[in-house]
């Protein structure tokens, strides 16, 4: 079973995120890199870019499949992990850690709010299972 | 495709057993990967993997005139080799494009063993069938597929696995080379020297009955099993063809850089022939490159080709980031005119035109044994 950790939000396309003061991280799920096998490359946007809830932000992609990321909230891009785009291997193993991807400033500070919670996210995958 | 449609391996229950992913290939319900694709991947290029290919088919030739039937089906010469040896070879239309592509394995003149693609089956046996009736030759063509599974094991540690279980006279089988012996309780069986990995490796053929059995005394070895996934980039990394991606009924084996199994000369035409006769004499339109990126990408199948200048001058048919060679490597038909060795074109990834190297097939060669 895919690890959901409790304290993060998260989309029907895999990410997650963490409120961290003023700012959100964001990063793909366990389920996700799972799905997606062997990560072998990730491409990842420019700090100062405007991200467009629901619109892709970049591109993750394992040996065998290519898969777009789609940004959780609007905002705008303030920080990229080098660390994740330099050793994207990483996301197989520390997805909610050390592979983060993103730093963002929401564009509306209760956006994060509205997405799913743990819960949420949780009934999502054994839906997905069936 | 619903699952409830798909074929079963006689190793299913063990693939499930061991945590595999499984997916549908072929119409059968394969394993995808088990520990990961990676894994595998290496473990098959430094010491020896283990791979269900039981979903290929086996069709037997056999009767009087046997060597004459496969030589109007098969663009390579069944009469240049000898009892007991093996070759890869292309299965034509009349258009000269891929049917299939096969191994042919010759016990005798009048008898033989064509191992087809598991998507191919049905198609190819009918073919094949209605090629010899339509010939009037005198030999049978039998549809064994469902009573045969087939282990591929594979690794510069695949002949001490083998061995193991077969005793030491397998390491007389030389590459391309098979013989008839029995394995566990199987008493026809066949141990091949062949494989899709680019390593030394062996193919053994089983009726479904001992498939478990060998199964369990292969993974006792040590073997690692192995699944589609890494199949797919091992056969890449080896520059090997993978029907449906980069051959088909509308590639012929002289585009795709096959002409080594192409036999035009001093044995009977096959069909198929005069085309490839014709397409030589014309000049090969397009031809199957290896492509390395230069640029930060990845190409994979469908991606456009592109000269400097934007115009289209092929597509991609394989790609992936190679997990030996830790490069992003793709095969594609590129036009003549920009087919040379060396040259640099570009891939279309995501709407950006990004450099790639032309290069020489196969992207990865085994090193010579030393023992």
């Amino acid at each position: 079973m895919s690890n959901v950790p409790a304290e993060l939000k998260y989309t029907a396309e895999h990410e997650w995120v963490r409120v961290e003061g003023d700012l959100v991280v964001v990063g793909i799920t366990d389920h996700a890199q799972d799905a997606l096998g062997d990560v072998v490359f990730v491409e990842l946007p420019e700090v100062g870019r405007a991200l467009h809830k629901g619109k892709a932000f970049g591109v993750v992609e394992s040996v065998k499949a290519v898969s777009d990321l789609y940004a959780p909230i609007d905002g705008d891009v303030v920080e990229v992990n080098a660390a994740c785009v330099a050793a994207p291997e990483q996301l197989n193993k520390v997805p909610y850690g050390a592979a983060w991807m993103l730093k963002v400033r929401p564009k509306n500070a209760a956006d994060a709010a509205g997405l799913l919670d743990a819960a949420g996210y949780s009934a999502l995958l054994a839906s997905i299972a069936k | 495709m619903s699952t409830a449609t798909l074929h079963r391996t006689s190793l299913f229950d063990r693939h499930v057993q061991a945590g595999a992913k499984m997916v549908d290939f072929g119409g059968f319900e394969m394993p995808l990967k088990y520990a990961g694709e990676t894994i595998e991947h290496l473990a098959v290029r430094n010491a020896v993997g283990v791979f269900d290919v039981s979903h290929m088919g086996e069709v037997f030739i056999e009767g009087k005139e046997a060597l004459l039937a496969l030589q109007r089906l098969v663009t390579n010469d069944a009469a240049r080799i000898k009892d007991g040896q093996a070759m890869y070879a292309g299965l034509l239309h009349e258009g000269g494009g891929f049917v299939d592509d096969v191994i042919v394995y010759r016990f005798s003149p009048t008898r033989f063993l064509v191992c087809v693609n598991a998507s191919n089956q049905g198609k190819d046996f009918l073919w094949m069938r209605a090629v010899v009736a339509g010939a009037g030759l005198d030999c049978v063509v039998r549809n064994e597929s469902d009573r045969w599974s087939q282990l591929a094991i594979q690794g510069p540690k695949a002949a001490d696995v083998v061995a193991t279980l077969c005793g030491e006279r397998i390491r007389d089988i030389e590459g391309y080379h098979f013989a008839a012996m029995p394995v566990l309780d199987d008493e026809d069986a066949i141990v091949a020297r062949t494989g899709y990995t680019g390593e030394d490796g062996f193919e053994l053929y089983v009726k479904n009955s001992v498939a478990v059995a060998l199964w369990d005394a292969v993974l006792r070895t040590g073997a690692v099993p192995c699944g589609l996934a890494c199949r797919d980039t091992l056969r890449l990394e080896a520059g090997m063809c993978l029907y449906g991606n980069d051959i088909d009924e509308e590639h012929s084996p002289l585009q795709a850089n096959l002409g080594w199994i192409v036999k035009l000369d001093e044995r009977p035409p096959f069909i198929g022939h005069a085309a490839l006769v014709a397409e030589k004499a014309a000049g090969v339109p397009r031809l199957l490159r290896g492509l390395e990126m230069i640029d930060r990408g990845i190409a994979r199948s469908g991606y456009e080709v592109q000269d400097a200048g934007g115009t289209t001058i092929g597509v991609v048919t394989s790609g992936t980031q190679a997990p030996h060679l830790n490069k992003a490597i793709a095969m594609a038909y590129v036009a003549r005119d920009h087919a040379a060795i060396g040259g640099e074109v570009h891939v279309v990834i995501r709407g950006k035109p990004l450099r790639a190297r032309v290069v020489k097939l196969p992207f990865y060669k085994r090193p010579a044994a030393t023992a």
